[in-house]
C-alpha cells in the first residue's frame, strides 16, 4: 500500500466538520456568544453604572466572562463524539490522536472563541472601556484564548467518560487558566494606563505556547485512555 | 513484568522502615519544636511572630516535595504501567494537600501581623493556591471514574500537566517583586538566614519528612490491602460454583 | 496472527490463551456467549486495548508489526458514529476524508449507498432515520473505503433478511478479493469461513491480579 498519508485533507475535514457542528442545530457556538453578552451586561447592575468603576474593572470582567463562555462550550468537545461512537473512528484516522486533538481544538477556537474575541469590543462599549485599550483587548484575546481551548481540551478529554463530567472539568482546568488570565488582563490594563503592554503580551504568548505542547500531548494520552 | 516491586515485598520493606521513621519523627519534632519556641532568638524586625516560620516554611517545602513524589509516581504509572506507582500517587496526594493547606493557613496567620493582611494576590500565594487546587483535582478525578486503573491513569496525566506549576511557585518571588520574601535557605550562594534560626528550621523540615514517610507508607499499605480485598472479593464472585 | 493472547478489563481477565491466524482471503466468524469477550477481542485488534500478555503479529508487505497500522483496516462498533444533524452524504463523505483524505465521487457514493438500499436517503438528515437505517448507514463505510482488514462488531443487529444477505454478499466479495474479515455475530451470514469461539478461551482464573493475594 502507498506510504503517503494525506494528513492535511484529513485534518481539515475534521476541522470543517466540527465548525459546522458548532454552528448547526444544538451546537455550542451561539450559546457561548449569548452567554458572553448576557453575563457581561449583568455587571453594570452588580457594581453600579458609574462609568469610572465600569472602566476600571472592564478588562477583568471581559476576560473572565470570555473565559467562562469558552469553558462552557468546551465540556462537550469530545463527549459528543464519545457518546455516538465517532471518537473510535477519529482515533483510528491516520493523523493519530495528537492530530485529532489539534484539529478539534482548532475547530473549537475558530467556531467559538474567535467570535468571542471579535465580539469583545462591543462588550468594551458596554463596560465603558477607554478608547486606547480596544486594540490590546482584541489582540490579547487572540493571543491568549488558544491556551484556553488547549488546556480545556485536556480537561474535556480526561472527563470524557465521566457522567456529568462538566463540573469536574471546571474544577480541573480553571486553576490552570490563572496565568493566561493574569497576563491577558495585565496587557489590557497596561494599555488602559498608557504603559507598554508588550511584556504582558510576550508572557501571554509564552503561556499559549506551553499550553500548545503540554495540551496536545496530554489530550491525546487522555483520549487513548478513555477508549480503553 | 512487575515482579521487581511486588506488593508483598513492598509491605516487608515498609514494615522495616516504619518504626525507624516513626522514631525519627518523634525525636525531630520534639527537638525542632523545643528550639523553635524556646531556644531561638526572636527576629530583630519580626519579633516573636518569626516562630511561625518553623511551621510554615517546611510545610511549603513539603507541599512541593510531595507534588514531585506524586508526579514521579504518575510518570512511572503511565510509562511502565506499574500498579504500585498508581497507588503511590494516590497515597501521596492527600498528604500533599494537607501540607499545602498548612502552608497557606500558617502563611495567612504570619501575614496578618507582618503585612497587615491575611491574603494578597501575589505570585507566590496564587501559585500555591493553584497547587492546592491541583491536589484537589487529582483526588476528585480518582474519585470520579468508576474503573480504578483508568481513574488512576487519568489523574496521573493531570498530575504531570500540573508539574508546570512547580517552577512557577519556586521562582514567583524572584519574577514578581511582591510582599512575600525571597528564598533565604535554598539559594545557590548559600543560606542568608542566621545559624540560630537555621538549625530549628532544618530540624522541623526533617520532622516533616519523617512524618511524610510514616503517613505515606501507612497509606500505601492501606491501599495495597484495599486492592487485595477487592481482588479477593472478585475471586469469590467469579469462582465457578462447586469448585474448590 | 495472534498468539496466546490474554486480555483484561477492570482487573478481570476476559479471555486467555487465545490463538488465531488470519491471512488474505479469510473470513473469521467470532462466536461465543454474551460477555465472552468478542468486543474486547475486536477492540484489542484495533489497538484500543492493550493485551495483558501474548503477542499480536501483523505482517504487512513483509514488515512485521505488533499492531495493525490504521491505514489497513476499518472497524464498526456498537455505536454508529453518525452525526444526527448531518445528512447521510455528509456523514459518509466525512468518514472517507477522515480515513483517507480523499473525496468521494458522486458515483461511488451512490454505489456504496445502493449496497444497503440507502440511495433514496442520501440527502436526508440522519436524525430522522430508524435504528435499522442508521445501522445500515454505519455499515456503508465498508463499501466506501478500501481497506484490507474489516473488523465488525455485531454487524447484523437490526438488519432485515434482505440486508443481511447484502452484507453477506459484501463480505464474500471482499474475501474473494483477498480481504480479511473478522466479524462477531450470532447470525449466519451465508459466507464460508473459519470460526473462532470465544467460549474456548475462557480463563481458569478470572481475576488478573491474583499476584496481589
Amino acid at each position: 500500500m502507498s506510504a503517503e498519508v494525506k494528513s492535511i485533507p484529513m485534518f481539515m475535514a475534521l476541522v470543517r466538520r466540527d465548525v459546522k457542528l458548532a454552528w448547526s442545530q444544538g451546537g455550542g457556538a451561539m450559546l457561548a456568544l449569548g452567554f458572553f453578552f448576557v453575563a457581561v451586561s449583568l455587571f453594570p447592575f452588580g457594581v453600579g453604572p458609574a462609568p469610572q468603576v465600569l472602566a476600571r474593572i472592564a478588562p477583568g470582567v471581559i476576560w473572565v466572562v470570555a473565559l467562562l463562555a469558552a469553558v462552557i462550550s468546551l465540556d462537550r468537545l469530545y463527549q459528543a463524539d464519545y457518546e455516538d461512537g465517532s471518537l473510535d473512528d477519529l482515533m483510528l484516522s491516520p493523523i493519530g490522536p495528537i492530530g485529532i486533538s489539534a484539529a478539534k481544538v482548532l475547530a473549537h477556537w475558530l467556531s467559538t472563541t474567535l467570535p468571542l474575541a471579535l465580539l469583545a469590543p462591543a462588550m468594551g462599549v458596554l463596560m465603558n472601556l477607554p478608547d486606547q485599550a480596544y486594540g490590546t483587548l482584541i489582540l490579547s484575546l487572540l493571543v491568549g484564548t488558544p491556551a484556553l481551548s488547549l488546556i480545556g481540551s485536556v480537561g474535556a478529554a480526561l472527563t470524557v467518560a465521566v457522567r456529568r463530567g462538566g463540573v469536574l472539568m471546571l474544577l480541573l482546568i480553571l486553576p490552570l487558566y490563572v496565568p493566561t488570565l493574569i497576563f491577558g488582563v495585565g496587557a489590557v490594563d497596561a494599555a488602559m494606563s498608557l504603559t507598554d503592554p508588550l511584556p504582558h503580551m510576550a508572557l501571554l504568548a509564552a503561556t499559549t505556547l506551553i499550553a500548545l505542547v503540554v495540551g496536545l500531548f496530554a489530550s491525546a494520552a487522555a483520549l487513548k485512555l478513555a477508549l480503553e | 513484568m512487575h515482579r521487581f516491586a511486588n506488593p508483598a515485598q513492598f509491605n516487608r520493606l515498609a514494615d522495616a522502615i516504619l518504626p525507624w521513621a516513626t522514631g525519627a519523627f518523634v525525636l525531630l519534632l520534639g527537638a525542632g519544636l523545643y528550639y523553635a519556641f524556646f531556644d531561638s532568638p526572636p527576629d530583630y524586625q519580626q519579633g516573636e511572630s518569626v516562630r511561625v516560620m518553623y511551621i510554615h516554611v517546611p510545610a511549603a517545602w513539603m507541599a512541593m516535595f510531595t507534588y514531585m513524589v506524586m508526579a514521579v509516581a504518575s510518570f512511572t504509572a503511565l510509562v511502565w504501567r506499574h500498579p504500585l506507582a498508581l497507588l503511590a500517587g494516590r497515597a501521596a496526594a492527600p498528604i500533599g494537600a494537607v501540607f499545602t493547606a498548612l502552608a497557606l493557613i500558617t502563611g495567612m496567620l504570619w501575614g496578618k501581623p507582618m503585612w497587615g493582611t491575611y491574603w494578597v494576590w501575589d505570585g507566590r500565594l496564587t501559585s500555591v493556591l493553584v497547587l492546592l487546587f491541583l491536589y484537589l483535582g487529582y483526588m476528585a478525578l480518582w474519585q470520579a471514574i468508576d474503573e480504578e486503573e483508568k481513574a488512576g491513569r487519568a489523574a496521573s496525566i493531570l498530575a504531570l500537566v500540573g508539574v508546570v506549576n512547580i517552577p512557577i511557585i519556586k521562582f514567583s518571588v524572584d519574577w514578581w517583586s511582591t510582599l512575600h520574601q525571597p528564598a533565604s535557605v535554598m539559594r545557590l550562594d548559600g543560606p542568608t538566614i542566621d545559624g540560630s534560626m537555621l538549625m530549628p528550621l532544618l530540624l522541623m523540615a526533617g520532622a516533616y519528612q519523617a512524618y511524610f514517610a510514616v503517613v505515606f507508607l501507612w497509606r500505601m499499605k492501606l491501599e495495597i490491602n484495599r486492592r487485595k480485598l477487592a481482588v479477593a472479593r472478585q475471586v469469590s464472585m467469579h469462582a465457578p460454583v462447586g469448585a474448590e | 496472527m495472534g498468539n496466546d493472547l490474554m486480555c483484561r478489563r477492570g482487573g478481570r481477565i476476559v479471555f486467555d490463551g487465545l490463538k488465531f491466524e488470519a491471512s488474505a482471503g479469510d473470513f473469521i466468524c467470532l462466536r461465543g456467549s454474551n460477555g465472552s469477550g468478542k468486543s474486547t477481542f475486536l477492540r484489542t485488534v484495533c489497538g484500543f486495548l492493550p493485551q495483558a500478555h501474548g503477542r499480536l503479529v501483523w505482517s504487512v508487505g513483509g514488515d512485521e508489526s505488533d499492531h495493525l497500522p490504521t491505514e489497513h483496516f476499518i472497524q464498526s462498533g456498537h455505536q454508529n458514529g453518525l452525526k444526527p444533524n448531518f445528512s447521510l452524504r455528509d456523514n459518509a463523505s466525512f468518514f472517507v476524508s477522515l480515513a483517507s483524505g480523499e473525496t468521494v465521487s458522486h458515483q461511488d457514493m451512490r454505489a456504496a449507498a445502493a449496497v444497503f438500499d440507502l440511495e433514496h436517503l442520501l440527502e436526508d438528515s440522519v436524525q430522522y432515520f430508524s435504528s435499522g437505517q442508521r445501522h445500515r448507514a454505519a455499515l456503508m463505510r465498508f463499501a466506501l473505503v478500501r481497506r484490507q482488514v474489516w473488523l465488525m462488531d455485531e454487524p447484523t443487529v437490526g438488519l432485515d433478511a434482505a440486508n443481511r444477505e447484502a452484507l453477506g454478499q459484501l463480505i464474500a466479495n471482499h474475501v474473494a478479493h483477498g480481504g480479511i474479515v473478522i466479524a462477531a455475530t450470532h447470525d449466519p451470514l451465508g459466507v464460508e469461513g473459519l470460526e473462532l469461539n470465544m467460549d474456548d478461551f475462557q480463563p481458569k482464573i478470572t481475576v488478573a491480579d491474583e499476584a496481589w493475594l
